[in-house]
This record gives C-alpha cells, structure tokens and sequence, in this order.
C-alpha cells in the first residue's frame, strides 16, 4: 500500500497532523470564544423567548433562515463539485477534492442547525417525528436533510478511507497511541487488495451519483418551502433550480477562497496552482451566468406584469433595498464574469477577491429574497411599532452567525489536523492515459 | 348555594372551582340544549340568578356570573360541532373603529396587547376609491395553506368549518404565518402576563392560556358557540358590524338582528376578500356603501399608539396635504 511516492507525500503533511503551532492554538481559542459567544446569545434567546431577535409577526424568518439556505448552498457545491468532478475524472481536481467534501459535511452539519434556531419550543423537536405530516414541506425538508447528511458521511468516510489507512500504516509519523489506535480502527482493515479497491471505486462512484441527486433533491425542497406559499416573491415555479444554481454558484465562491487559505496556510503551492483557480474561477462564471440568467427572469416577468403586490415588492426591492440588491444581483454576476471572462485578469488574487464578492452577494440575495417579501405582504402592515414594521436584526442573531461561520472555520482547521487536506492516495493514482485537462 | 371559600379562606384563589357539576339550564343556553357547567364562586356576583340541575338532580338557584363552562380537551377540539359549517359576515358600511371587538376579543384570550386576533386596517384600493375600516378576524378558509403547510398538524380544519390551533403540539416553525396570505397568525414572541390569569385548563377552542414560541390566533369562539354565545366581536361591537352564523341553516345575526345568509349576500353583494388566491374564506364582506358613518370617525378617541398606525396609509397622507 504505502509505496515511496505516498510515503513521500505523506512526509510532506506529516507536520500538519503531528503537531499544532501556536498560532494556530490562538486561532482555534479564538474560534471556540466565538462559539462560546454563540452558545451565549442561545442561552439568551431560549431564556427571554424569541422577542430578543428582530423577527416579528410580520417578518417571522430573519437572517437565521438566510443562513439556513446559506450552508446548505455551500453544502452542495461541495457535494456536486466533488461528486461529479469525480465522476468525470478530472485529473486536476484530485489536490482540490478534499476540500469539496469537507465543505460538504461540514456546512451540512450547520445549515439545520439554524433553522432550529427559528423553531420557538425546540423542547418539541421530537413532535416532527412522532406527528410528522408528509404534506408539509418541512417534513420533506427533514427527510431530504437527513438523507444528505447521511449520504454525504458516507461519500466523505469513503473518500478518506485510504488516507486513513495510508496513516495508519506509515511510520514516518510521530502520533500518540489513541490517535494510532483511532486510525486503525477507522481504517476497517482496509490493506488495499485489489478486491477491496474494486469495491472501494464502485461504492465511491454510487455514492458520487447519489450525492449530486440527493442535493439536487435537497435544494429544490429548500426553495419549494418558499415557493408553495402563495407570497408575492416567493411563489414562482422557477424557485427550484434558481435556488441549486444559487447554491453551487455560493459554493464554488467558499471553494476559492478555501483553496486560497489552505495553499497559504499549509504551503501547497506546488499542488494547487494558478490551474485549479482558474479551472474553478471558470466554473463560477458559468454560474454566474446562469445566476443572473434566473435572478433577471424571475424579476423581470414579475416586474412586467406588475401585478399589484409584485410591483409593490419591486418598489421595495429599489427603494429601501438599493445598494443591496445593485450588490447580490449586479456586482455579484458581473463581477466573477468580468476577472474569469478576461485571461488577463485571472490571477489568484483577483479569483480569490471575486470569490469573496460572489460569497457576500449570494448571502445578501438571499436576505432580499426573505425578508422584504415577508414586509410587503397581501395586507399592508399598519403598525405603530417598528419592530413589527421592518425587520432590524439584534445582535443575538449576529452572534449566533458569527458562531456558525467560526465553526465552519474550526472543522476545517481541526479536520485538516486529523486528514491529509489533500487526498494522498489518490495523488499518486496514475492518471489514466486519455487523460487531458478538460478545463484549460 | 354556601360559599366555599367562607368556610375556608386561605383557599380564596381563583384556581379554586367548586368542583361539583352542574347542568345549566335552558334560561341560559340560547340554543336550548343541555350544556355541562361548573360554578367558580370566588367570582364577582351580578345579582342575577339563574336556576341549574345539579348532577345529583336538585334545583338550585345561582348566581349567573358563577356559571362556568368546562372546556373541550384538545382530542375533542379537532372534532368540530357536529351538523355545523360557521360562517361570518362583516358590514363595511358600519364599522367606524371603535375597536370594542379587538378589545373584548383580547380580554376574553386573555391576550396582550401586543396580540391581537382581530385587526382594524384602514384600506383604500386604488388612489380614487373610498377608503374604509376593515375588520379582518381569521378567514377560516375551506383550503387552509396554514394547514397544508404544518409539519406536526398543530393547526387544523374541522367539520364545522373552524380552523384551529394546538399550542401544545405547536412547535413555532412559524410555516403557518408565512403560508397565511392574509397576516392573521401570531406568534408569542415572549411570555406575557396576560397568560397567567387564565386559570382554566388549556383548549385549543378557547386559544387561552397563550404559550410561548408558539402560534395563535382568531378562533371563532367555539368554546362560546358550545354555550350557545356569539363570539366575543359580535357580541361587543356596538354598531352590530359582525354577524355570525351557520351555512347550513343559512342564518347570520349580530345579537340584535337575524338575516338569512344567502339572500343578505345576495341583496347587499357580499365578497370575500382576495378570491383570486383561492383559498375559500369563511368570511364574507358586505361593501360599505351608504354608510353608516364617515370615514374619519374612525380615528375619534383612538389611543395614540393606535392612531399612528394608520399614519402611512394613503388615506391620512392624502388628509395631511390637504
């Protein structure tokens, strides 16, 4: 199994699993404080009930659910990226593919997290299963997530599986006995016969196809919870694929900028290259295109027709909205089309700065998507109390995002600490003959 | 009948029923039947006495303000009256904003002011047609997305037409509020006082006490219907705006006045508001013509809090240029 090349490899991210440095412990204090920070705002927000957040009768989902479609976006990319780049073997995608499925599982492992945070007696959680009615679509939601999380542990466990033997096995590397212990158990016996490889490459490519249908199915169901209510803004029958476009378009932006830390952090220089930016940066500006290609048919049939609560919206979206929806609708298309778009533009950096933008717009499109349609309802609010006229986030459902970001930040870390960032065993996998860079 | 509470004062709570049951009698049910009944004697007397069957087969006379009536457990409340199919009629043409039926509405849900099951919007359709108050109680549609929509049936359709919600199964995903076109849901953002002083058991017919993290609203008033009472904004609305009845038997009245259903729709051109969504009121509107008053009556004596709420309407900023 542990041939030179992957002993070699191995050698290179021995380092990053044998030992923490100092920064990195203040890094991960720092994160674990703003979870601590977050498990706080929890405390507040189920002591003193959900008047502590800025959701009233009239906008009753803030930002929480926007962060709810937020990672469960991320989530996907990771799954559909990973899941058909292996499908399609694509040779470069193999220094890169780690990252994708821990994106995957761990944004995955967020998401549900804040839609729990909108639920008001989460002491009657369990209610959703012992009274679970399957013409809800939030009993579809639980079903489909469920299912996601479990495929995708799968498809992850499958994915690290010969790492975690290629570990266990090499002796260059210094690690405490439970650890040892830890991967030989993890490892389930797998020596690398060629039958187990067989199986291990079927089962992995049954799950890659799984994943991407599972998350196709996810994000639909996410949007149709929006688009089976009869709101002006959500009910539209293009909700479903808009919002899994949306989804690998954020996800693609979080891959990037991902890429960019890990290549800093770990000195992966030599493995993620100009190429692997680009040939992402690339993807991303497909979905772009397609992003806005939706955004712009979803807004222009509604604003033509101007149907009286439509036009309302639109009013809102350009008057109160402006500069949000100029940011999550204009800037965050054109702006990954233009520094993908022109070959000269394509550095790392600016890909990496792009990323960022597309990140932040998709976040604000989906704010815009959930809350000026809950302020412009069929009645108009008439209301002496502002809190009940717009809706003003307080600092507990900030706190709580800040947390949920910090955790997606410390999985990544301590997830890197445990399993090579970058797929040792499949880098030394000779690449199959036909092989070309499908991209560049 | 000897007061309970004299014989031993400590026990002088309002939690403390004289658990002895009664059976009213027909000189308080409106409808003639018999309905179960039990005495609170710490309540205030009115003086009038009605005459109720005790369980053991006595007369007795007591005080009408004493009569209490059991509420329905929440099994019995996803039943329905059987035989019925409410239905409620709004005349535009009489409301001036006098906000009795909010109020008494709130008094009798024990609710905070901060909820309220029946709202007053002050509504104009286009920039040339009349403005007018429109009082909006839950629609109790035949197709409720609210009920579609909930994942644990907290909330649910009966056979008499009433759509209500279980506050003990409600898990505050706040789906409902959202599928809801019409703004009609609340949700108990915190715990308000107002709660506590109901110390009856909880049904979902009577939408009292409140819970917090869950969602609530207009309910019809079953557990008043069951005693042969109007609902408490019919019954409170002094200019008789609100009529309630049975589609069945094709009767509406306000208390005072009796008209059969259909041909009050009929005559008057009633409408339900926002047909084209298809969801299939209970609620029925009579269009305010001829009226009864003018518009600005209706801001006469408001509270301020109240009054500003009207303030961004394009009726008052019309008013305000002028």
């Amino acid at each position: 199994m542990a041939n030179g090349k992957d002993q070699a490899l191995l050698t290179e991210f021995a380092p990053q699993i044998e030992r923490t440095s100092l920064i990195q412990f203040i890094w991960i204090f720092f994160l674990v404080g703003v979870i601590a920070a977050g498990f706080y705002a929890l405390y507040v927000q189920i002591s003193e009930g959900h008047i502590v957040t800025g959701m009233r009768d009239n906008v009753v989902w803030g930002i929480y659910i926007v962060n709810f479609i937020f990672f469960m976006g991320v989530s996907y990319a990771g799954a559909l990226i990973s899941g058909t780049l292996h499908l399609f073997r694509a040779e470069w995608r193999k220094p890169i593919i780690r990252m994708a499925e821990f994106i995957t599982i761990i944004a995955l492992l967020i998401g549900p997290c804040y839609i729990l945070l909108c639920i008001g007696r989460l002491d009657r959680l369990p209610y959703l299963v012992l009274f679970g009615r399957i013409q809800s679509p939030i009993t579809w939601d639980v079903i489909a997530i469920s299912t996601d999380i479990f495929g995708c542990l799968i498809f992850l466990y499958l994915a690290i599986l010969r790492d975690i033997a290629a570990i266990r096995d090499f002796q260059g590397i210094r690690l405490p006995n439970w650890k040892r212990k830890l991967y030989r158990i993890l490892a389930l016996g797998y020596v690398g016969t060629p039958e187990q490889q067989k199986r291990l490459h079927r089962a992995t490519d049954v799950m890659a196809a799984m994943v991407i249908a599972i998350a196709v199915i996810v994000y639909s169901v996410l949007a149709w919870i929006f688009s089976v209510t009869l709101q002006p803004g959500w009910h539209s029958t293009i909700f479903g694929p808009y919002f899994v476009i949306a989804a690998v378009f954020s996800g693609c932006g979080v891959m990037i900028v991902v890429m960019w830390l890990f290549r800093k952090i770990y000195r992966l220089e030599q493995f993620i290259t100009r190429k692997h930016f680009v040939n992402v940066g690339i993807l991303m500006l497909i979905l772009a295109a397609l992003f806005g290609y939706f955004t712009f048919s979803d807004y222009l049939t509604k604003w033509y027709g101007s149907e009286r609560n439509d036009e309302l919206l639109i009013n809102l979206l350009f008057d109160e909205y402006y500069w949000l929806f100029i940011l999550s609708n204009y800037v965050g298309v054109l702006m990954p089309m233009i520094v993908v778009g022109f070959p000269k533009l394509r550095t790392i950096n600016n890909i990496t700065i792009s990323a960022i933008v597309v990140i932040l717009a998709l976040w604000v499109n989906r704010y815009l998507i959930v809350v000026p349609t809950l302020e412009s309802p069929y009645l108009p609010i008439q209301d002496s109390r502002p809190a009940w006229l717009f809706y003003n986030s307080t600092w507990v459902e900030w706190v709580l995002t800040a947390a949920g970001v910090a955790f997606f930040a410390l999985a990544m870390t301590v997830g890197s600490k445990f399993i090579p960032i970058i797929n040792v065993s499949e880098m030394q996998d000779a690449p199959p003959p036909e092989d070309e860079e499908i991209l560049v | 009948m000897k007061r309970e509470s004299d014989s031993n004062p400590k026990k002088s709570s309002r939690r403390d029923f004289l658990k002895k049951s009664l059976v009213a009698g027909a000189g308080v049910v409106a409808a003639g039947g018999l309905v179960e009944a039990y005495l609170d004697t710490q309540a205030a007397e009115s003086g009038e006495k009605v005459k109720v069957l005790t369980t053991d087969g006595e007369i007795v006379e007591v005080d009408k303000a004493w009569l209490r009536y059991p509420r329905v457990s929440r099994k019995e409340s996803r039943k329905g009256i059987p035989g019925r199919k409410f239905v409620m009629v709004i005349d535009l043409a009489r409301c001036k904003n006098a906000r009795a039926c909010v109020e008494k509405c709130q008094h009798g849900h024990h609710l905070p002011k901060d909820q309220e099951f029946m709202k007053v919007y002050l509504l104009q359709d286009t920039e040339y047609t009349a403005p007018y108050w429109f009082p909006k109680p839950c629609f109790h549609c035949d197709n409720p997305l609210c009920v579609s929509v909930c994942p644990v049936g907290a909330t649910y359709k009966r056979t008499d037409g009433i759509v209500l919600i279980d506050t003990q199964r409600c898990i505050g995903c706040k789906f409902c509020i959202t599928g809801c076109p019409y703004s009609t849901r609340v949700f108990a953002w915190r715990h308000y006082e107002e709660y506590d002083e109901d110390t009856q058991p909880y049904s979902p017919e009577a939408s009292s006490p409140g819970v917090e993290g869950t969602v609530s609203k207009c309910d019809f008033c079953p557990d008043l219907i069951r005693v042969g009472k109007l609902p408490y904004c019919v019954s409170a609305c002094p200019m008789g705006v609100i009529f309630f009845g049975d589609l069945d038997e094709d009767v509406v009245t306000n208390g005072a006045e009796t008209f059969q259903f259909s041909q009050l729709i009929r005559d008057r051109a009633g409408y339900r508001y926002l047909e084209v969504l298809g969801t299939r009121p209970s609620v029925y509107y009579l269009p305010p013509v001829e009226r009864q008053f003018p518009v600005n009556r209706g801001f006469d004596g408001l509270e301020e809090n109240v009054s500003k709420r009207y303030e961004n309407t394009p009726y008052v900023k019309k008013q305000r240029r002028k």
